[in-house]
């Protein structure tokens, strides 16, 4: 894997080893001294097109736990209007030699451009309405943590289906990995075209009833009223008594089903506060768990894995050695005794 | 000055002729076609057209050249030479330029400048309403006077039926076709790709085939109501065919072109392939690249009739703007000298003849526009004439192109099947490479089998 760009077009063992991967890199969140060394000396850039605040900090935290140098660049305007082209800034940024650009951009394949131009490792923080590969990655882990496995599962998720990235990434990653999804919000917001998004199905209904109907996880989609230039739905109140997951709708999935968010939480709209802050609710997990979830990509794209980049530390040439992950968790646990 | 094509093979389907001639010019015009045997008239240059075919010139009634205004893109001068590299002696300029085709002085500069390039021919249209803002009717008069053959707001389709109906009963006066770029812009709403499984899998926003249908079905019922001669441009989807095909059977006087990025690609192009990265801008064009069931109709209606003429929509784009977001790119690729290839392509798959290639290239487009003297070898007709060697095999190599941009999505691509010799107005405007090496090696050929 040379780049993260989305879940698409990964393997079901390419997904579990990302999972096995950050789970691997959980525990050091929870130490006193939250670093190892595995990417000392490598530049992450977070180039943000978008606000966001979660992500990128996430992001940051991640490349720095891993020792990498990390720089922030936020750019609040697209391209067009600034001068500078997407990828005349990629190709300034390339010329500093980092070892991995993570991209959030409001255009669909933006970070497939970048591929163009760069060396570096690409890794898609969100790219318009296409996918948000670790926000997919960290709910599965999520998922993982208190369900064991996904295999099996049935999944809900319910809002804004057709501009949502994370709904997409979401419906590849659990379905390659054995889980049945449905879909439900307005009629405006999820197209029927995609009942056939992927080869198992998606399950599309139209009442968000039908959709939590033995769900095992109810995933809740942020309402992004900066993404809609038509009027999808009448008002955000008629939106929040049609579509609001509430808790009499939670009566109707398994007794043991969870529920997520990808954040930031639009309270009494999408989801009411007694569901967000109740006990199913494992919006906080999902937070935590992007930090491991996003030091696995960074450390499988940025670190030393074999051809490309001369390596500069003994640790990453012992791994290579010692191939594949074991090595390298070997050399995270050394690391982690510094 | 006289010339004879001789020991070709004559497709003229307008006088139905399907057969081995050799065709006779003088100073600009047909005279008219001889037999093989014939003796070569006195004092006629003679070009030896074995094994080739020869075809009325071919018009390409949709090409963008840019020129007033966007000159690092395309000049009519840049766009003349492409136009009959790719074996078109007469093409029609789109009227969306910088300053737009709507009113005497800019038709007249733009015929000025053909004239200077002197290749191929240049026929302007007009836009229907001024500026093309769908507001206000343009001086479609003194630009017919000026040169139009057609009126078109392309690009930014009329956008409401009360302006249209006004536009056809007007345009009907002065005898000109509207020519209709099919797109209700309230569907549409600045889609970028064609809305349907692939748009859901890049997270595009998509254009639904129903934004041209609707269109299309509205221009049909006001052609009924106007008498208007209404012509749809390139035509992408199913419901636009079926609405054109049933205009047809009304006896309206309805026509339509489709381009041949429409047959050859689908929208999964967008996602892109084996050696081709996904958000490739050189697949976004408006009309979109439309799914396989669209695809199908394209070729039902070329096969049955429905179809009148092959156009580009040559839209040629500067690079850097092509290598911005697919989301903020310009729509539109080239296609003047991609255009036969990709024709010849339904040949061989025995979609149309070679017949019905030259109706759709030639016959129809000179019929659409009234264009009395060309289109046919008519004796008097003007002296445009295509030959092609339908076995040519050749691959599209960009640093050979003609046009000054380089957006197209058919790079490297192999085809069989080129024009190798160009002539507007009796001239050779344009001679393959190879054309006298084929032309020896052919005849060679032939006279070794007889």
């Amino acid at each position: 894997m040379k780049h993260l760009l989305g879940i698409r077009e990964l393997s079901s063992e390419q997904i579990v080893h990302l999972l096995d991967t950050a789970e691997s890199f959980r525990d050091i969140s929870k130490r006193e001294i939250k670093k190892v060394p595995a990417l000392r000396g490598r530049t992450v850039i977070n180039l943000f097109f978008e606000a966001s605040t979660r992500t990128r900090t996430s992001f940051e935290i991640a490349a720095k736990r891993l020792s990498a140098d990390a720089v922030n660049i936020s750019v609040s305007t697209s391209s067009v209007s600034k001068g500078e082209t997407l990828l005349d800034t990629a190709r300034n940024l390339e010329a500093m030699s980092p070892d991995c650009i993570v991209i959030r951009h409001s255009s669909a394949g933006a970070p497939y451009h970048l591929t163009r131009v760069c060396n570096a490792a690409i890794v898609n923080a969100g790219d318009g309405s296409h996918e948000h590969p670790t926000q997919a990655l960290l709910d599965a882990l999520t998922i993982r943590e208190h369900k064991g496995s996904i295999e099996g599962l049935k999944v809900a998720i319910i809002g804004d289906i057709l501009h949502s990235r994370v709904a997409r990434s979401n419906i590849y990653l659990l379905s390659k990995l054995g889980a049945t999804t449905s879909v439900a919000g307005p009629g405006t917001l999820v197209p029927r075209e995609f009942a056939e998004l992927i080869e198992q199905g998606v399950r599309v209904e139209q009442r968000i009833e039908d959709a939590v109907a033995d769900a095992d996880v109810v995933m809740v989609l942020r309402i992004q009223r900066e993404r809609q230039t038509d009027a999808f739905f009448p008002s955000m109140r008629e939106y929040a008594v049609h579509y609001g997951l509430r808790p009499d709708h939670l009566k109707l999935a398994a007794p043991d089903a969870i529920v997520m968010h990808p954040g930031p939480m639009n309270r009494g709209i999408e989801i009411s506060s007694e569901i967000a802050d109740g006990g199913r609710s494992l919006i906080l997990d999902q937070v935590a768990n992007g930090v491991a979830v996003r030091m696995a990509v960074l450390y499988l794209l940025a670190a030393a894995d074999g051809s490309e980049k001369p390596s500069i530390q003994e640790e990453d040439s012992e791994s290579r050695e010692a191939g594949g992950v074991r090595g390298r968790n070997r050399h995270l646990k050394r690391g982690s005794r510094e | 000055m006289r010339l004879l094509i001789r020991n070709g093979y004559v497709i003229d389907p307008a006088q139905g002729t399907n057969t081995g001639k050799s065709l006779f010019i003088e100073d600009g015009r047909v005279v008219g076609l001889m037999s093989h045997n014939d003796n070569v008239p006195e004092n006629a240059e003679v070009v030896d057209a074995t094994g080739l075919i020869v075809a009325p010139g071919f018009i390409d009634m949709h090409v963008h050249l840019r020129e007033p205004g966007q000159e690092y893109k395309e000049t009519i001068a840049s766009g003349a030479a492409a136009a009959v590299a790719g074996g078109f002696t007469t093409v029609c300029a789109m009227p969306n330029t910088d300053p737009v085709n709507d009113n005497a002085a800019v038709t007249r500069f733009i015929i000025e400048q053909a004239e200077r390039a002197n290749l191929a021919d240049v026929l302007p249209v007009g836009a229907v309403t001024k500026n093309s803002e769908g507001t206000e009717l343009a001086e479609i008069g003194e630009m017919k006077n000026a040169g139009i053959v057609a009126v078109s707001d392309d690009g930014r389709p009329v956008p409401t039926a009360g302006m249209m109906r006004r536009a056809m009963e007007y345009a009907r006066g002065f005898d000109l076709p509207i020519i209709d770029h099919c797109e209700d812009r309230s569907l549409a709403r600045g889609g970028v790709m064609h809305e349907g499984h692939w748009s859901l899998v890049l997270g595009l926003r998509g254009m639904p085939a129903a934004a041209e249908e609707v269109d299309a079905i509205r221009d049909c019922a006001l052609a009924e109501l106007t008498g208007a001669r209404v012509h749809l441009a390139h035509v992408s989807t199913r419901g636009a065919i079926e609405a054109v095909r049933r205009a047809k059977a009304k006896g309206l006087a309805v026509t339509c072109e489709v381009a041949p990025h429409h047959w050859t690609l689908t929208d999964e192009a967008v996602a892109g392939g084996e050696n081709a990265l996904p958000y490739d801008t050189n697949t976004k064009m408006s009309p979109p690249l439309r799914s396989p069931d669209h695809v199908a109709a394209i070729l039902d209606g070329l096969r049955d009739g429905t179809v009148d003429a092959i156009a580009t929509d040559h839209a040629p784009h500067h690079a850097d703007e092509k290598a911005l977001e697919f989301d903020q790119a310009p729509s539109g690729i080239i296609g003047l000298e991609t255009s036969l290839g990709l024709a010849m392509d339904l040949v061989k798959q025995g979609v149309i003849s070679l017949e019905r290639l030259v109706e759709l290239y030639a016959t129809n487009p000179a019929r659409v526009l009234k264009l009395e003297d060309r289109g046919t070898f008519r004796s008097g007709a003007r002296a445009d004439v295509t030959i092609i060697d339908p076995e040519n095999a050749w691959t599209y190599d960009l640093t050979n192109s003609k046009s000054k941009s380089r957006n197209t999505p058919f790079a490297g691509r192999k085809m069989t099947g080129a024009a190798v010799a160009t002539m507007v107005a009796g001239r050779i405007v344009f001679l393959h490479p190879d054309f006298s090496r084929l032309t020896a090696s052919r005849a060679n050929a032939a006279r070794q089998t007889s």
